[in-house]
């Protein structure tokens, strides 16, 4: 099969025991027809607890994660995980409680909830919160059906169709509101990088529903005519939108809130440090203004007195966009991260964010070419087209694998040809960020000099987390294997 | 200034930095913001504290709340006291599992491509399907992606809906088909506690989307899959599981099931409040392309060796944008390696073992509360680790009074208004002793 937990194993082999029942059995087929009964047990594997430790050590060591070394993918925050949140998350009151139990015996996650509620309506500059959505395009779509449902009540749903994107999206923008029936209207962006205010103006009337908006923008550059925007999509009626991947760039010294906006998602798993776990769970609250709150999902988690408690009764409310009320763990991770920062440690966070992002950029744009050559925020997009006639970012990023650090984000945002879209996050020293630098700059010389060394990488040298050499994507898209199959 | 343990730049660093860009404060960098947004800009109002300080805070908050460790559960309704084989929380807080991101960089994520490779074959034999993804939120929007998918490939917008259906997952079923624009309606369910086929008339599947059930179901009764399929024709027959229960259970994908979704977190995944959970999703291979979410896919690497990409991904936002099958980018990926590991451990026949003792002890425990005066069980239908008793009493009542005697006895299912009378939902799981049990029924003849 292929280095897979199936390719071990014996029959009969168990990892772990059951114990005996302590009920007088009664025959299975006295207690389920038989028609409704499975014939053959499915074919999981078989394999001793030793077997299964030994393999997924195995595997974990074919992992690069962010405890191994610089992460730099741009828009997804690779920070540090600090290993205490996940005691917390871990402690018997949080992990074994049921969801169902009742506020009375839930005060404890209550509280947490309300009050990590209320420090992320700060932090936004926002007035009201649901914690529900498990990632960011979770929160995205629970912010469009928002919007939905604000101009169904104004009766106006049917003129208010569109949602603006700046071209410089990420790609979940576009997808979230395609889901809720809105059709999406890109905006290009101009030569400095940022929203081309006349190509919006071009489309600003009253089938405008709102604008979805990252700033700092994939490109890492601040959109400095924001507060020019918001007015002009609230003049028409629309709403603001801002998702918060980039939130890093800003936290703990500016508020979307502060910048007009109305609907903010927060990335729990980027701005505060919960980790990334191979592609989830994170988490999307989504923070609105007054004028939204009504349609928030419920439950809602509200305060009387010191008593906490689940609250349904939001008549005009969206629904429920989780079975419960969102990635809970997760939100304990985050809780403990901005208790522990504080005020003085979340503005130290998007200072040595931003100043490591350009430092980095100074250091490359030096040999890579920098398509917008002016300060940058928390990240920043270099490229190498115009460099070499046969060489790709592609082979550059994997080039980078054999000196045994992670690339970048690649081929984001799609409106810059050949980009490296490259996020160091505060977490790094300044000499992980020369090592860094020093590597991609070889990188370059050696673009030159060797070619085929970069477009032969990796080499499968001896580096952490790395064990194989180039994979061949296009012919896992034509022939998808998908799954094991057995004899 | 203060020092952070996260933050490795020290004053000096910084000052050499900022003279590599030319800047000499570090508040120049952040020109480009608007000084009116500077000016308006609020704090929380917190210090710093230690992790020793945020340790104890929390560590207090958590003990304010009940546990599973605390009461003995018989709490189900969609998240059940399973037990978690120690190794998952080991092996899963592995740095290299738990800090790394989506595969994107395949050649430095083999570890994880293989384990989500693992979870898609794992999925597809615990539910007879050809193809699985490597997770979605949770049961409830696997639920609603399901039905999305259903409309996009039949380009139809009514949904029936078993009434029977677990309503938390039902709740989320209404919000994403409301932003679509769906018509879901309901098919109620008979004595047994299963679908009602007389409500499926011909007349109400024409134009159909699909027909979504969960087996079990809400009330714990296992549903009879045969021939819905060959009523339903073309439209698509959606069916929810629990996971644990398919050890047992003849798999969906036998009676012609399209997508097979579920709530994973019977998988070894702690209860933790209702989140992270962990979606499960499976379909047949002709419409993978129209499929959500993540996959890995075997290939070779430029020697010929074995290795996994993520596949397909031109299904994905990132690529097709607007187009695209879903929105979803970030999932439950740890989630789906602690149901990958739970059933690499418990194994080929140690599921069906764990299922039986489910099965065994809920069937004792409905026997002896079914035999108590004032108490019978609401449904003839079979079931499987989970059963709903009438009750004469108030279930808040024997609630409260089981919960003096250390029993998270149930759920009230009262507000949700799916039954007429007092109604009590009782989970059992191989947690369960007889001693328990015995002492839950005593509890529950005296209050």
């Amino acid at each position: 099969m292929g280095n897979t937990i199936f390719d071990i194993g014996e029959e009969n082999r168990i990892g772990l025991r059951l114990p005996a029942l302590d009920v007088p059995e009664r025959n299975l087929t006295e207690l389920i027809p038989a028609e409704l009964i499975r014939k053959e047990d499915p074919k999981l594997p078989q394999v001793s607890q030793v077997e299964v430790v030994r393999h997924y050590t195995r595997l974990s060591r074919m992992n690069y994660g962010v405890d191994s070394g610089i992460y730099p993918l741009g828009s997804c925050t690779m920070k540090y995980n600090p290993r205490i949140n996940e005691d917390l998350a871990r402690l018997p009151g949080f992990a074994h409680a049921h969801p169902l139990q009742g506020d009375e015996l839930s005060q404890g996650a209550l509280k947490l909830m309300y009050e990590l509620g209320e420090y992320l309506c700060v932090i936004g500059g926002m007035d009201a919160i649901s914690l529900q959505p498990a990632a960011g395009a979770h929160g995205e779509l629970t912010g469009m059906l928002l919007i939905k449902k604000h101009f169904e009540r104004t009766k106006e749903l049917h003129r208010r169709t569109k949602i603006l994107l700046p071209d410089s999206a990420h790609g979940t923008n576009p997808a979230s509101a395609a889901m809720c029936g809105f059709e999406v209207v890109p905006i290009p962006s101009d030569a400095r990088g940022l929203v081309d205010l006349q190509a919006l103006k071009a489309h600003l009337d009253e089938s405008v529903a709102g604008i979805m908006l990252t700033n700092p923008n994939t490109l890492g550059l601040f959109e400095t005519d924001i507060l020019e925007i918001t007015k002009l999509i609230h003049d028409v009626g629309g709403f603001v939108y801002y998702d918060g991947a980039n939130l890093n760039a800003i936290v703990g010294r500016a508020r979307p809130g502060d910048m007009g906006v109305d609907i903010v998602h927060y990335n729990l798993h980027k701005t505060f440090s919960t980790p990334h776990g191979g592609g989830g769970p994170g988490a999307g609250p989504v923070a609105v203004v007054k004028k939204l709150e009504p349609y928030l999902p419920v439950p809602r988690i509200v305060k009387n007195g010191n008593r906490y408690s689940l609250d349904y009764e939001y008549p005009h409310s969206i629904g429920k966009i989780h079975s419960f009320y969102g990635n809970f763990g997760v939100l304990v991770r985050a809780y403990a991260y901005i208790r522990m920062m504080g005020d003085e440690g979340l503005k130290a966070v998007s200072t040595n964010a931003v100043l490591n992002a350009n430092y980095l950029r100074v250091r490359l744009s030096k040999v890579y070419k920098a398509p917008y050559d002016r300060l940058c925020m928390h990240e920043f997009v270099l490229t190498t087209k115009g460099m070499s006639e046969e060489i790709r970012t592609l082979d550059v990023a994997k080039r980078l694998i054999d000196y045994g650090v992670h690339p970048s984000s690649i081929y984001f945002p799609l409106i810059v040809p050949e980009v490296m879209m490259i996020e160091p996050t505060e977490t790094v020293s300044k000499e992980e960020l020369d090592y860094f630098a020093d590597a991609l700059i070889k990188v370059a010389q050696e673009m030159r000099e060797n070619p085929q060394l970069l477009k032969e990488a990796p080499h499968a040298v001896p580096v952490y987390g790395a064990s194989v050499r180039r994979l061949d994507e296009v012919r896992a898209a034509k022939e998808p294997i998908l799954r094991g199959h057995f004899p | 200034m203060t020092a952070f343990e996260f933050i490795p730049n020290t004053l000096e660093d910084q000052r050499k930095m900022l003279a590599e860009i030319g800047l000499s404060d570090v508040e120049e960098l952040f020109v480009d913001i608007p000084a009116e947004v500077l000016k308006r800009f609020k704090p929380l109002g917190l210090k710093p504290i230690s992790e020793l300080e945020v340790s104890q805070l929390v560590s207090r908050m958590a003990s304010e709340n009940a546990h599973t460790g605390q009461y003995v559960s018989f709490l189900g309704g969609g998240i059940y006291d399973h037990y978690v084989p120690a190794i998952i929380s080991h092996l899963i807080s592995r740095g290299e599992f738990l800090t790394c991101y989506t595969p994107y960089q395949a050649e430095l994520s083999q570890g994880t491509l293989t384990w989500m490779f693992e979870f898609q074959t794992m999925i597809c034999e615990l539910t007879a399907m050809e193809v699985a993804n490597s997770s979605m939120y949770d049961g409830g929007s696997a639920l609603a992606e399901a039905m999305l998918m259903a409309k996009n490939i039949t380009g139809r917008k009514r949904f029936l809906v078993s009434k029977s259906l677990n309503p938390h997952h039902r709740r989320c079923l209404e919000t994403y088909a409301w932003g679509v624009g769906l018509e879901l309606i309901d098919v109620p369910f008979t004595e047994t506690g299963q679908l009602d086929r007389a409500a499926l008339q011909p007349g109400e599947l024409d134009d159909l989307g699909g027909l979504i059930v969960q087996t079990p179901n809400f009330f714990g009764v296992i549903e009879d899959l045969s021939g819905l399929k060959e009523l339903i024709k073309d439209a698509f027959l959606i069916v929810s599981v629990n996971p644990i229960s398919l050890g047992l259970l003849a798999p969906p994908g036998l009676f012609g099931a399209d997508i097979v979704v579920g709530e994973g977190q019977p998988l070894g995944i702690p209860q933790s409040f209702g989140g992270p959970l962990l979606g499960i999703f499976a379909t047949r291979m002709n419409y993978v392309r129209r499929m959500p979410g993540r996959m890995s896919g075997r290939t070779v690497d430029a020697d010929g060796r074995v290795g996994y990409v993520m596949a397909l991904q031109t299904r994905e936002q990132h690529i097709r944008r607007e187009k695209a099958t879903s929105n979803i980018c970030t999932n439950q990926a740890l989630m789906a390696l602690c149901a990958t590991i739970y059933m690499a451990t418990l194994g080929r026949h140690g599921l069906r073992k764990l299922a039986e003792l489910n099965l065994q002890k809920a069937h004792y425990l409905a026997e002896k509360i079914a035999k108590l005066p004032g108490f019978a069980l609401r449904f003839s239908g079979p079931f499987f680790n989970e059963f709903v008793v009438r009750t004469r009493k108030k279930p808040s009542r024997l609630l409260k009074a089981l919960r003096d005697e250390g029993f998270l006895g149930g759920l009230d299912l009262e507000s949700y208004e799916l039954l007429d009378g007092n109604n009590l939902l009782v989970a059992v799981t191989e947690k369960r002793t007889r001693d328990e049990m015995d002492r839950f029924v005593k509890v529950l003849k005296g209050a």
